[in-house]
């Protein structure tokens, strides 16, 4: 499957990106597996995102799609079907925090 | 002719400032990494095209930088978009992994946490890169949690030297307000093997045999803020200072306290003399007169700027006790700045210039040795180090 993935402007900045990038990720599409792709691609990303050690969501970040927060959900559940299908982007996103 | 080379790190990106040997006119460049905290940038002595830099976010953790150029280009070690030809993706130049092997680590997981709990040991952030005297492609990367990495191969891959966290008392380390980071690095250019390092708050140690083994050096610190103010760790060690030609002697500042070393840190004592305040971050030492030296006091551990709205570098010409402020050309009134730890630096031309960062975003420069100074640039992010190189 065509997954789109779209970063915070920082990490676009590392990755030498724009604003969305587009991966092939198979069958089952999770959050894992989409940030393993993402990974493997843009290997400068590693540990950007999530821990090397933990593969934990790195803190102020979260993952949202079809407006809906994912960030606390199993990194192994399946995602919507419309980021599946390549009809809405899974959002990287870093938490606003401060002034 | 000469040159030099000021390499600043700040709150919001990196800037290089370059001038030739009369250090008036200046060029500036940057933001490099805008917007990132750029905790440190420093050149390698052995190739001064390479520079290495700590760009790092709360957000997205740590990236390492590498310059090949002086700083005009930058790189991330190993972080090229692409798999690498076994198809394993490359990349691994902000990794630090904390060795928990029962070989070398010992397997050390936790420290002391603010509370007195122990809490395990959580890579932030790289404070400090110290790159090797003598090979271009090795770097000492001071991280917090306090650790010491080696990288041999230009910043790609990073092992931790786990014999400091694993020689005992890493259990009794604790974090300062700035975190529990090991900011200081100092390598012994008459002995290869023997480097010293610098932790807040667990204090000074020293190893011997190339970073196998290691000791604390704090005889002689007193800290009446630690439940036993002459322990053998638990000092809050701010920086550590060398001249490269008397590398048994050691300069410190420490939380509170100007302290000297003559025995490469086996004992300490104090040498604050006539300065108005003797807490503060920042030290250094004259490139050729290694009994000449500098600090700037800070008010107090609760209010981090200089004393009485007065911007003043002190300089002492006998190693210490005593001291004259150095006030020509820095505000002296309605100043309310902080100089961090690695924000000061000296270069090597005859006179020596002084440099220093403050978290107001100026960049001070002297180039008689601190009788005078001039600001290079006034208006940069909160500076959080300087660094120079002087070119040939």
């Amino acid at each position: 499957m065509n997954i789109r993935v779209e970063l915070p402007q920082h990490l676009r900045t590392l990755a030498h990106v724009g604003r969305e990038v587009q991966l092939e990720v198979g069958a089952p599409v999770t959050l894992r597996a989409v940030i393993d792709a993402l990974e493997a691609s843009y290997p400068v990303l590693r540990g950007t995102i999530r821990d090397h050690g933990t593969q934990q969501r790195r803190a102020f970040l979260r993952f949202f799609a079809c407006e809906d927060d994912l960030s606390h959900q199993s990194p192994d559940a399946p995602l919507p079907d419309a980021v599946v299908s390549g009809k809405e982007p899974l959002l990287i996103i870093g938490a606003i925090a401060g002034g | 002719m000469s040159k030099v080379r000021v390499l600043v790190g700040t709150r919001k990106g990196a800037f290089v400032l370059t001038s030739d040997g009369k250090r008036e006119k200046w060029d500036v460049s940057g933001p490099h990494f805008a917007g990132w905290e750029m905790y440190h940038l420093k050149g390698s002595p052995a190739d001064p095209n390479r520079i290495y830099a700590s760009q790092s976010s709360g957000w997205f953790g740590q990236i390492i930088q590498r310059s090949s150029d002086g700083g005009k280009t930058w790189e991330i070690p190993g972080g090229a978009p692409a798999p690498a030809p076994d198809g394993t993706p490359r990349g691994q130049s902000n990794k630090f992994a904390y060795d928990t092997s029962a070989e070398t680590g010992k397997p050390l997981t936790t420290h002391q946490f603010y509370d007195g709990t122990q809490h395990p040991w959580e890579f932030k952030r790289v404070w400090h890169l110290e790159p090797s005297l003598t090979d271009p492609d090795t770097v000492y990367a001071g991280v917090e949690d306090a650790a010491l990495f080696r990288s041999s191969d230009g910043g790609t891959t990073w092992k931790e030297l786990s014999g400091l966290r694993g020689h005992g008392t890493g259990p009794k380390w604790q974090p300062g307000a700035g975190g529990m980071c090991l900011h200081t690095i100092i390598l012994d250019p008459g002995n290869p093997k023997r480097i010293f390092i610098a932790i807040s708050a667990a204090g000074a140690f020293r190893t011997d045999d190339g970073g196998k083994t290691w000791k604390p050096i704090n005889r002689g610190l007193h800290s009446q803020y630690i439940p036993d103010p002459n322990a053998e760790i638990g000092h809050c060690v701010h920086h550590i200072a060398m001249n490269p030609k008397r590398p048994n002697v050691l300069f410190m500042q420490k939380h509170w306290d100007i302290m000297r070393s003559d025995d490469a840190g086996d004992s300490w004592k104090e040498v604050s003399g006539n300065v108005p305040t003797d807490f503060g971050f920042a030290i250094d030492v004259h490139a050729h007169e290694p009994d000449t030296i500098y600090v700037v006091p800070i008010k107090s551990d609760s209010e981090h700027y200089v004393p009485e709205g007065k911007l003043r570098v002190y300089r002492s010409r006998s190693g210490g006790n005593e001291w004259e402020a150095l006030t020509k050309g820095l505000p002296q009134k309605d100043c309310y700045v902080n100089v961090l730890r690695d924000a000061m630096a000296v270069d090597s031309l005859d006179k020596c210039g002084i440099y220093f960062g403050t978290s107001g975003g100026q960049v001070y420069a002297s180039a008689d040795a601190g009788d005078s100074w001039a600001p290079i640039v006034r208006d940069l992010p909160a500076v959080l180090s300087v660094e120079v190189q002087t070119l040939s």
